[in-house]
């Protein structure tokens, strides 16, 4: 039960974030630091959330580092996200089937 | 021939996000369920909130057992974002777009969306917004529950290979904007290395406020050196 209560806060949160501006708020935000400070956020979060995480998502260390060495060069090299995603997955399978 | 009505021509700009979310979601499925959830609450939490960072992250509360209000404060920072995209996309919206439409359409603003609907040319009518959304959305839950179902029956092997691919996605949207700006390279190396101090000097902190804190810090110390002026808006 108490998963739908954590589900309904979520839900609720993200739905006024995006609603409340597109229906109500119209006004042009003008403070230079606000408007950096936004513009770097999701960069900053994802940063934050995929280092060192990434590292524990497949639960060996090894098979993560090289599936992480992959994304990173694909992702240089401007390759589609979804073929920098499934790569790193491939290489963290096949790196398994040596361990 | 008939001209696409604008509905049509919604879903059909809508298929490459629908495919890419699919695959993308199919990811989350699995890891939703590796981190104790059924089959059921991963679907219904793609489907009430259709986002990745937020979901994930939201998933990793709910496993930590935090409270509510990190709950709500971990999805504030991830997706704040959103606000300004409603904000952005409010500029460009068609008369027809009324209060309810808003209210309704405001539900389908992610990334993807945004970035098909700010690169329609000419304002945006609720019919074509709602055809993306239709077609997106119906990407994202049934991948959701496609890899919530294999993640319960597919061999470890696999299943910890798909447990990196949504963190391969999260590299592949920050590389490549790192690597054009210096700004944006400085502020995902920070928020990085305190992420990395964070976990192992302060472990008592949870998952979620330890974003939180690295999120805010890098981008108050990103405007703070690297201001954006109006004329860097790509």
């Amino acid at each position: 039960m108490t998963v739908f209560i954590y589900i309904a806060v979520m839900a609720g949160v993200t739905y006024l974030i995006r609603m409340l501006p597109f229906a109500f708020f119209q006004k042009k935000i003008k403070s230079v630091f606000v408007k950096s400070f936004l513009y770097y956020v999701p960069y900053a979060v994802l940063s934050a959330m995929t280092i060192p995480a990434i590292f524990y998502s497949t639960g060996n260390m090894i098979t993560a580092v090289v599936g992480t060495v992959a994304a990173f060069v694909l992702a240089y090299f401007d390759l589609p996200l979804i073929v920098v995603a499934l790569a790193a997955s491939a290489s963290v399978f096949v790196t398994g089937l040596f361990i | 021939m008939r001209k696409k009505s604008d509905f049509m021509l919604g879903l059909t700009h809508g298929i490459p996000i629908g495919l890419g979310y699919l695959s993308v979601s199919f990811g989350f499925g699995i890891m939703a369920v590796h981190s104790g959830l059924s089959v059921m609450e991963a679907f219904i939490i793609s489907l009430t909130n259709l986002t990745s960072a937020g979901q994930v992250q939201g998933v990793n509360v709910i496993a930590a057992g935090g409270t509510f209000l990190e709950m709500a404060l971990v999805q504030l920072v991830i997706n704040i974002r959103y606000s300004l995209m409603a904000l952005s996309l409010s500029q460009k919206l068609d008369e027809k777009f009324t209060l309810p439409y808003r209210m309704l359409a405001a539900y389908g603003i992610t990334d993807e969306i945004f970035a098909v609907c700010s690169a329609y040319k000419g304002k945006i009518k609720p019919s074509y917004m709602f055809g993306i959304i239709i077609i997106s959305t119906i990407g994202w839950i049934s991948g959701t529950a496609l890899g919530a179902a294999a993640g319960e029956i597919l061999p470890p092997s696999l299943t910890a290979a798909l447990g990196i691919v949504l963190y391969g996605m999260f590299v592949a949207i920050i590389v490549p904007p790192a690597k054009k700006y210096k700004s944006i390279l400085f502020v995902v190396i920070i928020a990085a290395l305190m992420s990395i101090a964070v976990k192992y000097l302060l472990s008592f902190l949870s998952g979620g406020f330890a974003v939180i804190l690295c999120a805010v810090a890098a981008s108050a110390l990103g405007a703070l050196f690297f201001p954006k002026r109006e004329e860097d808006e790509d």
